[in-house]
């Protein structure tokens, strides 16, 4: 097995090992999304408005929650150290690390945004278009929000900073995968700003695994 | 002359030199950046006639103008400095990324709020989520928070300002997209007068007191910069020979 696929199939590991602890972001992002129509009049065209705004500030906000943990246990535990001392590509770590925590946290919430979407009675046309830009936009935002957590893993309360960090970065994401689910709420094709994401997806993946070693390399030398 | 300049481009990266260096030269900017704020205040306030839609309204551009424009300068100065500092391990560079900071945040506010007085009277509300302009500011007001935030929460200085400066350089490469991303987005939203800043053509009474206050303005910001950067030096070198001879404390 490469060290690709053992750094995956050990994060995944410890994830199941506590299965709770993974589950909270998305429980987090159901509890928030359903807070919204308690705090309004809950009538079909008002929920329908706001229901794509809801549905991605609950999904960026619980995607904050689980990044905390991403490097920070590892870091604790001293095996952040051995894997940068390792003849492995750090790079190629942070890379397996994110795809772990996205398989764990993200797509977990992808599963459960269709039903927040509904519950807002968003039609069938935008559901999809909405999972398939969470499909596009999650990856990204585990990116952005691995740098934030690489920067501050060295830092004892390093989780109020993350959102102040991440989240002004994370408004490009945040402008498309609404607009994607806008369009096709209204009838039209989400295809732009959909390739939009996709486009930053292949930039984050690109550009991020590399700031996020740099980071890591800040945070442990 | 090319290996004068390249010497005295090292010697600049000594404390004690720049510290030299950095007093002699500062107050020239200082000087001339007031003397071109006052020209382009007198051109812009007195003798500019006022606009014909926007009446004596428009005036605020002399201010808001350079101040957001300066507000992006001094994050990409800030970035560049950060990402010098973090790959060559200059001391110095760290020192003025450090700096620009919060003269960077400060013309962003200054550019938010002369942007919202400018709204009240055109827009009829202070704050138009529709321009994208005022929105991306906001969010570069939230960029400059995130770095200082950042600085501020390491004890160590080193690791401070290597953490810093990859947010910096993440930040600059995202600014862009952030940018146009926003603009995108308000184009979908439009409101009803927004392009009124944008005016095609703008008469030479008005254009020339408007860049000699962009240009007094980035003085301004030089001077600032190089007296923040003096107090800057002299608490990373507090240990130094040199500063504890310059203030007169014998160890």
């Amino acid at each position: 097995m490469t060290a690709l696929g053992q750094v995956i199939a050990r994060d995944l590991k410890v994830a199941f090992r506590r299965p709770g602890e993974m589950l909270n972001p998305v429980v987090f992002f159901a509890v928030a999304a359903s807070l919204f129509p308690l705090a309004m009049t809950p009538e079909l065209s008002q929920l329908r408005d706001v229901g794509i705004a809801v549905l991605w500030v609950s999904a960026l906000l619980s995607s904050l929650l689980a990044l905390d943990g991403l490097f920070r246990t590892d870091a604790e535990d001293g095996s952040l150290e051995q894997l940068i001392l390792s003849p492995v590509n750090l790079g190629t770590v942070v890379v397996a690390k994110m795809t772990a925590h996205w398989l764990t946290s993200a797509l977990p919430l992808v599963v459960v945004a269709p039903l927040v979407a509904l519950a807002f009675y968003l039609p069938q046309a935008a559901v999809v278009t909405g999972v398939l830009a969470l499909l596009l936009a999650t990856p990204t935002l585990s990116v952005l929000g691995a740098i934030g957590a690489a920067l501050t893993v060295s830092l004892h309360r390093g989780g109020s900073l993350l959102g102040l960090l991440v989240l002004p970065l994370a408004t490009p994401v945040l402008i498309f995968g609404a607009r994607a689910m806008d369009l096709s709420l209204g009838g039209e094709s989400p295809a732009g700003p959909l390739l939009f994401l996709a486009a930053l997806l292949a930039l984050a993946m690109s550009l991020g695994p590399v700031a996020v070693a740099a980071a890591l390399r800040v945070s442990l030398e | 002359m090319w290996r004068l300049l390249v010497r005295w481009f090292h010697q600049l990266a000594s404390p004690p030199y720049f510290y030299r260096f950095a007093g002699r030269v500062a107050p020239w900017f200082g000087v001339v950046g007031g003397l071109l704020i006052v020209a382009g205040a007198y051109g812009g306030l007195a003798l500019a006639p006022a606009d014909y839609q926007q009446g004596d309204g428009f005036r605020i551009i002399y201010v808001h103008v350079p101040s957001a424009y300066l507000s992006m300068m001094a994050y990409v100065v800030m970035a560049s400095a950060a990402f010098v500092g973090f790959v060559w391990r200059i001391k110095l560079a760290h020192a003025v990324a450090v700096s620009a900071a919060p003269i960077g945040a400060s013309f962003t506010f200054l550019a938010l709020v002369t942007g919202m007085l400018w709204g009240k009277p055109m827009w009829g509300t202070y704050w138009q989520w529709a321009d994208a302009r005022l929105v991306s500011e906001l969010v570069l007001l939230f960029l400059y928070f995130g770095y200082m935030a950042l600085r501020a929460a390491f004890e160590e200085r080193d690791k401070a300002d290597r953490a810093s400066a990859l947010l910096a350089v993440v930040g600059v490469v995202n600014v862009p997209i952030i940018h146009y991303s926003v603009i995108w987005w308000s184009t979908l939203h439009q409101g009803p007068s927004i392009s009124k800043l944008d005016a095609p053509s703008i008469d030479a009474s008005m254009l020339v007191p408007l860049l000699l206050m962009i240009f007094g303005h980035t003085f301004l910001f030089v001077y600032v910069l190089f007296e923040r950067l003096k107090g800057e030096v002299l608490l990373r070198e507090r240990q130094a020979r040199w500063v504890r001879k310059l203030v007169g404390t014998t160890a």
